[in-house]
């Protein structure tokens, strides 16, 4: 019977052991080599790693999948080019399967064993929300190719984003409802478990009312419902114009196509949250004469962006690039940028370089950093017209 | 096993704790944050393995158990925390941590007791496949609560909790659960347990009062399944209701009936193994629940006794004629 | 009042699925005494051979559609008898807490088994069959809700013709009643026993497939929900009664609807379903329409 506890005594410093003998550095270039992708050598002098988090599988895998491509064609270009500073950029990424509460683990591994000096991610604001108080703990620079929610780099002065905030696209969708769409009465669908969804609910909703128009019915769901008829009936009995539905793809397809069902034929309309594919496999038909506001748009003619478009067909298999790949290309160069102009990847150099970009150009438009860190930019409105996204307008800040 | 084990070595595991803990600067931060994994792993499996194992009521559940004391020790640090901070200060800044957390976690694992306890009751008439299922729905159920709870996040969740786990705090109490169920198993209540699990209708014959026993062993694994939720939630700093779903419990599951149902012991190892092979293995993390899975049916179909079981196995109920 | 009408036809459509789905749960509970957790994957497995099949089948034609549904539903009969093989015929002497944790290491199989190979990626479901609005003053049925509730009403009555009326029906009904005097008499235990898994799997298939046509994205988790709920419908009515479940699966989805379509309680949906099953439980076990059964000690 003793033995027993003192077997239970020497299990915990079995495991105290493992971990004094596994790592007993604080320095993390003597961990053993990652598997979550990339190379496996030490970061000793000639490289630079840089750390990325996406959702490269489960239900938000389309976007995770494009920021990641973005990121990877912008790194290869790099070092293609020479690297930075004359070091080649090493890129670890891991998967957070779209799942809560993955982001910190993972990009605590970024950070302390494979010793990413910078971490770029993600695009659902509640993820970049859990990183980021990971990198803000261990004062290592995020960016977020396209999170939108505000309170993401609220998290600290090591948090910095490359895209616009929902309040601003907010303002832009509920004054596009108002001038182009003419709607005065119009119904909110709110996705309670995202952020995305929450936050930009609630801005569109402030500003459509001050703009003098009214939400005449509201309405709530879950990400990962299917069966939205429900909710749907309640808000047709209201007669708004439109419907607002701040969500992501999957589920502003299947309310749309849902809402044609039951003879709902005022048009609905979005945030960025709706740009992948899967918005018109899914939605087919009903999503035709549908709006989306997003960062850019592959249509555009400004150079920048027919040469992105051009080697990013000519790496992918002619996919035709997204907002999503669009901002992670721009994220990697960014960075860079700021590492040239702090001379090296010491922080707070590189925070510093980072806060003080005034000028970057990149194909998503150009960036400027504002006092919190977010990047002021300007929207672009796509209509789904024919199970196809053609470019509608560009609404400047 | 056969006698309650000393308390004096608790007293030694805690001590080792707490130097253990005083090491911490000195190893990678991504192993420490493995290890507390590790630590809290143990704690969650210890004690559905006294309802699991022991008691033979199969929850589904656990996880939201877990979720009611992570909920409940940040709320206490968040919301209490400020103002009890500044009470303590006398004890100095850590010593006030320390109390505070203490505090949470202990309100964390009392809640989930209760929550426990109104789970348990209506559990009681219930048997197999029966509680199997309610108990996930009330996992289900759980969720959707928080989920409204707009005081506690809602959907959201919270974030910013303090990062109050340690290795002394969570391999402390993984030395306290293992203690406490041991101990328990090892006096009247253990029999008692033993009895339910291995036929109720001639426990009850025998004059024990099954429905305290199967309360009992609910409410004490919800207590420790809450601890391990506040630890949890102070590793991770932040919370949201869908992380603490059925995929979660059956995690748990897992670990108890490959370590052996009823086998403290091998539900530490299975608790040990099955943390770190994960993250060992993260190039093979799209096989993982695969793997899982074939293992629960393999170990069914030939060592329905658990992997790490090395005494006799269990006696196998036939089915009546 | 025609928004209670449209609720109304919303929650009936609803229930019918689960009716479907939980007469496969309440078939083989009633021969086998066993919960087949696995059930609810089926469902998902034979939504994705519809998305695969359907290419290959007319669209937007009726006779297509049917064709899609019996592909479906002969794959995944064939799926549930050898999934009865492997893994539940050999602990059927074994304690039902192995049986049951067997299921639950199936239907995590099936799902990361489809994660593995057909991606977490929604996927969109055709529209096998031609879809319309039907207008009827305010109200819109759409063709496809009218589908589903007439294939639960066909296959409902197919299922109690064969349990009533035919050799094989009367054979489930005798190992429902006691298996040993049931093959004193003759019967072939274990060819009923796989009779009855591939006919519960066929109709979850078809539940899939008519669940997946009102609900068009398809992924290797969508059958968890459904599967839990129809469950619950399947006790609600009075498990191993089949007019039971088909009961219990309207009632369900007429309360999840209105639940769902009020303003304040919309995201307790869920929650519903779990709540009814503790209270029928707790209230009346037997289900609905189940005879309240002694249990002999």
């Amino acid at each position: 019977m003793k033995y027993f506890c003192a077997k239970i005594v020497s299990a915990v410093a079995a495991v105290a052991v493992f971990g004094m003998a596994a790592g007993c550095s604080k320095s993390p270039s003597n961990s053993a080599p990652s598997a979550g992708g990339g190379g496996g050598t030490a970061a000793a002098g000639g490289e630079i790693i840089v750390g990325e988090f996406a959702s490269l599988t489960g239900k938000e895998a389309t976007f995770g999948q494009s920021s990641h491509k973005g990121t990877v064609l912008a790194i290869e270009e790099i070092n293609a080019a020479g690297g930075v500073l004359g070091k080649k950029i090493v890129h670890k990424f891991d998967d957070n399967q779209s799942k809560a509460g993955e982001s910190a683990t993972v990009v605590k591994k970024l950070i302390a064993r494979d010793g990413a000096i910078a971490i770029l991610g993600e695009v659902a604001s509640a993820r970049s929300l859990e990183g980021a108080d990971v990198c803000q703990k261990n004062k290592i620079p995020m960016i977020s190719p396209s999170s939108t929610n505000p309170s993401v780099t609220e998290k600290g002065d090591y948090i910095f984003r490359m895209c616009f905030i929902d309040p601003f696209q907010g303002t832009v969708m509920a004054q596009f409802a108002k001038n182009t769409l003419k709607a005065k009465r119009v119904a909110v669908l709110t996705d309670v478990a995202q952020t995305y969804s929450v936050g930009l609910a609630t801005y569109f909703k402030e500003k459509f009312t001050k703009d003098g128009g009214t939400i005449v019915a509201e309405g709530n769901f879950s990400s990962g419902d299917k069966d939205f008829k429900a909710q749907l009936t309640s808000l047709k009995s209201s007669n708004p114009e439109a419907i607002f539905l701040p969500c992501y793809y999957t589920e502003a397809a299947l309310i749309t196509r849902q809402a044609r069902d039951l003879g709902f034929t005022v048009p609905t309309f979005g945030g960025d949250g709706w740009e992948a594919p899967e918005l018109v496999t899914i939605g087919g038909k009903a999503m035709d004469n549908t709006y989306y506001s997003t960062h850019y748009s592959p249509e555009s003619t400004d150079p920048a962006v027919v040469n992105f478009v051009k080697k990013f067909k000519a790496r992918f298999e002619n996919e035709v690039p997204d907002a999503m790949a669009a901002l992670g290309y721009d994220s990697v160069y960014f960075l860079v940028d700021a590492i040239k102009r702090a001379g090296g990847t010491e922080e707070p150099k590189l925070r510093d370089a980072l806060a003080a970009t005034k000028d970057f150009a990149g194909v998503t438009g150009k960036t400027v950093m504002d006092a919190n860190r977010n990047a002021t930019k300007p929207a672009v409105i796509v209509k789904v017209v024919d199970g196809k996204f053609k470019y509608d307008s560009t609404i400047a800040p | 096993m056969k006698r309650v084990p000393s308390p004096l070595f608790l007293v030694g595991a805690l001590a080792l704790c707490f130097g253990l803990n005083a090491m911490t600067g000195r190893f990678n931060a991504y192993y420490v944050d493995v290890a507390l994994n590790i630590g809290i792993a143990i704690v969650m499996a210890v004690s559905l393995n006294l309802i699991n194992g022991y008691t033979g009521q199969f929850s589904l559940g656990h996880a939201g158990f877990m979720a009611v004391g992570a909920y409940g020790a940040a709320a206490v640090s968040l919301f209490a925390g400020p103002k009890l901070l500044v009470t303590f200060k006398f004890l100095g800044e850590s010593g006030s941590h320390a109390v505070v957390f203490f505090l949470a976690l202990l309100t964390g694992g009392v809640i989930a007791a209760i929550a426990g306890f109104a789970f348990g009751a209506p559990s009681l008439k219930l048997k197999g496949d029966y509680l199997a299922i309610v108990t996930l729905g009330f996992g289900e159920i759980i969720s959707v609560i928080f989920r409204n709870v707009h005081k506690l996040g809602g959907a959201l969740g919270l974030t910013g909790i303090p990062n109050e786990t340690t290795l002394f705090w969570t391999f402390g109490a993984a030395a306290v659960t293992i203690y406490v169920v041991l101990a328990m198993v090892h006096s009247t209540y253990g029999r008692g347990f033993i009895a339910v699990h291995d036929d109720e209708v001639a426990a009850q014959a025998m004059g024990i009062n099954t429905t305290r026993y199967k309360v009992i062993a609910f409410v004490i694994g919800a207590f420790f399944a809450g601890v391990g939720g506040g630890l949890f939630g102070h590793s991770k700093m932040s919370i949201t209701p869908t992380g603490f779903g059925f995929m979660l419990s059956i995690e748990y599951v897992v670990m108890v009936i490959l370590g052996g149902m009823g086998n403290t012991m091998g539900v530490i190892i299975a608790a040990i193994l099955l943390t770190l092979l994960p993250e060992v293995l993260r190039g093979l993390a799209e096989y993982r629940m695969i793997i899982y899975s074939l293992l629960l049916i393999v170990l069914m179909l030939t060592r329905p006794q658990g992997l790490f079981n090395f005494r006799n196995p269990w006696k196998r109920q036939r089915k009546a004629a | 009042m025609s928004e209670f009408l449209q609720q109304l036809v919303n929650g009936i459509s609803l229930g019918a699925i689960y009716a479907l789905i939980a007469l496969g749960y309440t078939m083989v509970y009633g021969v086998l005494r066993f919960i087949n957790f696995a059930h609810s994957d089926v469902l998902m497995i034979g939504a994705f051979v519809g998305f695969y099949a359907a290419p290959y089948f007319p669209k937007d034609s009726f006779f297509g559609g049917i064709g899609v549904l019996i592909v479906a539903m002969i794959v995944c009969a064939i799926m549930g008898i050898v999934i009865e093989r492997l893994a539940y015929r050999p602990l059927r002497k074994s304690s039902t807490l192995n049986v049951l944790i067997t299921a639950i290491g199936v239907s995590l199989l099936l799902e990361n088994g489809a994660q593995l190979l057909f991606s977490a990626k929604p996927r969109p479901f055709p529209q096998i069959f031609p879809s319309q609005a039907l207008h009827f003053g305010n109200m819109v049925v759409s063709t496809n809700q009218i589908a589903v509730l007439v294939i639960a009403i066909l296959l409902l009555g197919a299922l109690q013709w064969i349990v009533l009326k035919t050799k094989m029906g009367t054979a489930m009904r005798a190992l429902s009643f006691n298996p040993i005097a049931a093959s004193l008499v003759g019967v072939n235990n274990d060819v009923v026993i796989s009779f009855t898994f591939g006919l519960g799997s066929a109709l979850a298939a078809a539940g899939g497939i008519l669940y997946s046509l009102n609900y068009p994205s398809v992924d290797p988790y969508m059958g968890i929900m459904p599967g839990l709920k129809a469950f619950v419908a399947a006790v609600l009515g009075g498990i191993g009664n089949i007019p039971g479940a088909a009961l219990g699966g309207l009632v369900l989805g007429v309360i999840e609807t209105f639940v769902g379509g009020s303003e304040r309680f919309s995201t307790w949906r869920d929650a519903i379903a779990f709540a009814i099953l503790i209270l029928i439980l707790l209230v009346r076990p037997a289900g609905l329409l189940g005879k309240m059964q002694a249990e002999k000690v």
